[in-house]
């Protein structure tokens, strides 16, 4: 299997996907003669033409909701936020509009979109362009909230995503863009929307994480696996629909549970997954639910030190997997 | 404010039912069938209008949006659309809804507060009505992008208010849209009002048709009470759209005779001699019926005829629609997806568990 990068992966699902089905086109700012600020849309013009690959004015709400009448139509829009940041002017749009089209129109329309962003920090990037929203959308029913963190599940999960009948918010670490590089298969396949992934097995603690910290909590495994400390970790992918099943599951393993995410820790989503675990596995835990988050201040900022303050790292994860492995 | 509204405007037929000499010419093309279903579809919607207030006071349906007064705005640009058409409607637009084809019961069901009155027959490119305010018009600019996409010649129109000029959407969609020149109709039904708000605490600019020269396409102020003029403006922005000459903005001057809605009390906020004139001497049924009555077209026996016709079909659509019986209760949990998440169904079952009501 070819090795490639989480970004390629982006771009050989759009790629594929819009061979496949000609009701798929981009919408977005600098998608098109640009191939995208990061290059995730790299050649999507040059193979299908500046009406599949708009470049739209800078005009989120607008994209998301051209998007939706587009998808009402039935086409197949997968529209992209140029950074996470800029999505809050479309989250009337999201929120009020694609989340609800079908419900208030009792199964009549639906809106078979995709908003891809990237998110996240460590690239110093600066208050506006490393924030994590998942949190934001998370307690919307009629969305679902994609947030793979390796290049298969990029690629698996976004043909999925483009393949699905409702809204799809689909989060790309923009720091795993090409960091992060793994096999992918040539030919198609997808993952489906709403699985979790058992990422490494382990006996003594488990760590629920997505996105990039998903490979801190990896890497901080295989340190404590040197400690004699036996790391179970999933990856959830995705958020919602939440894959419960594989949650509870992970925690039956191992009795003691770590969730991480770069998200704030109050709001963020590691709170309903640990009120999950408090309602339905209450008696296998072995210890108090532990959360590692990123801060409750504002913004990331750009200042160094205080940004590697605000970034969580393997070391940091290690730290906490150890006091609960002591608990 | 008065002043603002009155500057200007295509207008063919006056209040006194005179046809203007471009009226003439608009007039003579017509068939003697599109003549009378102008009146019939006005007369249709403002009785239906008139009855759901009454349905609202005696508490069968909820609150409600009447329309009276808005009968020629809604009903002359409805007339000029193809089945084929994309409507993006907001929460005023029943009399549109009807001629795209929503069956009347449906639209009682709607304000029953029930989602089927959302569901349009099969072939009906109407949406559910849009609360948010302008959230529709860039839905219409998306709808239309489609139309262009697929090489198909439909064209989509959202329906707004003058309130929704002020929001982002607005700006964003006629941006796109022209910088797109996608097959878009943008309907303004100026109604004076949004809310208590009067237009020209809305807008600097004195009109909103001016606002679509910053987009570079055309802005059209036409008398919303004249209904030949509204489907002639109406007629002319389709044929546009559809030879790909690209999106108009139109606004249709009106008055909201009634509230905001059945919860607002209009007479905080307008005084009665500005409703007084509208009510008086603009209506713009009255002055149908009278050009109509001058034509030979229509006699007061027809009138009484038709009207007897209009209140056995909303007789009998509220029937229709208060025997039907509403969802059970774990309705509440379908179309959240098309194919529900094991958390949906788990709240499902766990409400069946408690023995919801059936």
């Amino acid at each position: 299997m070819p090795v490639i990068s989480y970004i390629d992966a982006v771009t050989q699902a759009l790629m594929e996907e819009m061979k496949r089905d000609p009701r798929v086109f981009v919408l977005g700012e600098d998608v098109g003669v640009r191939g995208g600020v990061f290059r995730a849309t790299v050649g999507l013009i040059e193979e299908f033409g500046e009406d599949r690959v708009l470049d739209t004015p800078l005009t989120e709400s607008a994209i998301a909701g051209v998007a939706i009448g587009a998808a009402a139509y039935g086409m197949r829009p997968v529209a992209e936020m140029q950074f996470a940041d800029f999505i809050m002017p479309a989250v009337n749009q999201i929120v009020s509009e694609a989340a609800k089209i079908r419900y208030r129109s009792n199964g009549t329309w639906s809106c078979p979109l995709v908003i891809r962003a990237p998110y996240g920090g460590g690239v110093h990037g600066a208050l506006y362009h490393s924030q994590s929203v998942e949190k934001i959308f998370t307690g919307v029913p009629g969305l679902k909230i994609v947030m793979p963190s390796t290049p298969y599940d990029v690629k698996g999960l976004l043909k999925s995503a483009i393949r699905d009948e409702d809204p799809v918010l689909f989060f790309e670490h923009k720091r795993c863009y090409r960091l992060i590089k793994g096999e992918v298969p040539v030919e198609d396949y997808t993952v489906p929307i709403g699985k979790a992934e058992v990422k490494r097995e382990g006996t003594d603690v488990t760590v629920i994480s997505y996105g990039l910290t998903l490979h801190f909590a990896l890497q901080a495994a295989e340190q404590l696996a040197k400690e004699g400390i036996s790391v179970h970790v999933l990856d959830l992918r995705t958020l919602i629909p939440l894959d419960k099943e594989a949650v509870l599951e992970a925690v039956a393993k191992t009795g003691k549970v770590l969730i991480v995410h770069e998200d704030n820790l109050t709001g963020g989503f590691g709170g309903e997954v640990a009120a999950v675990i408090a309602e339905e596995a209450f008696f296998e835990l072995d210890a108090p639910i532990k959360r590692l988050c990123g801060p409750d201040v504002p913004a990331m900022p750009y200042s160094p030190p205080l940004e590697k303050e605000f970034m969580l790292n393997p070391e940091k994860i290690a730290k906490a997997i150890r006091e609960l492995a002591e608990f | 404010m008065l002043g603002q509204l009155e500057t200007t405007y295509v207008q063919y037929l006056s209040p006194e039912g005179k046809l203007s000499v471009a009226g003439h010419a608009v007039w003579n093309q017509l068939s003697a069938e599109m003549k009378i279903s102008f009146y019939r579809w006005m007369s249709f919607v403002r009785m239906f209008d008139r009855r759901s207030v009454i349905l609202q006071r005696q508490g069968r349906i909820g609150t409600y949006a009447a329309l009276e007064g808005q009968e020629a705005a809604q009903v002359g640009s409805a007339l000029a659309l193809s089945k084929e058409d994309w409507i993006f409607p907001s929460y005023r637009e029943h009399g549109v809804a009807m001629i795209a084809g929503m069956p009347l019961s449906q639209i009682f069901l709607y304000w029953m507060g029930r989602v089927e009155g959302c569901k349009p027959p099969e072939g009906v490119r109407l949406l559910p009505p849009s609360v948010p305010i302008a959230t529709q018009i860039p839905h219409a600019v998306g709808a239309a992008w489609a139309s262009k996409l697929k090489k198909e010649t439909s064209v989509a129109v959202a329906y707004f208010g003058d309130g929704a000029t002020s929001e982002g959407d607005f700006h964003e969609a006629c941006n796109f849209a022209g910088v797109f020149r996608v097959p878009a109709i943008l309907f303004c039904q100026n109604n004076g009002y949004a809310i208590s708000v009067p237009f020209s605490r809305q807008s600097a600019s004195p009109t909103v048709a001016e606002k679509a020269k910053a987009y570079n396409f055309p802005g059209i102020r036409v008398d919303g009470n004249d209904v030949l003029a509204v489907y002639d403006v109406m007629k002319q922005a389709i044929e546009r759209a559809r030879a790909g000459e690209g999106p108009t903005l139109i606004e249709a001057v009106t008055y909201r005779k009634g509230p905001h809605t059945t919860a607002d009390d209009a007479t905080r906020y307008r005084p009665a001699s500005e409703v007084e004139e509208w009510v008086k001497h603009k209506d713009p049924l009255t002055r149908y019926t009278r050009l109509l009555k001058a034509e030979g077209l229509l006699s007061d026996a027809e009138e009484r005829e038709w009207e007897a016709e209009c209140k056995a079909q909303i007789d009998s659509a509220i029937k229709e629609a208060e025997s039907s019986v509403p969802a059970p209760p774990e309705h509440l949990f379908a179309h959240v997806y098309a194919k529900l998440t094991p958390n949906e169904l788990r709240q499902q079952q766990q409400l069946r568990k408690r023995g919801g009501r059936r």
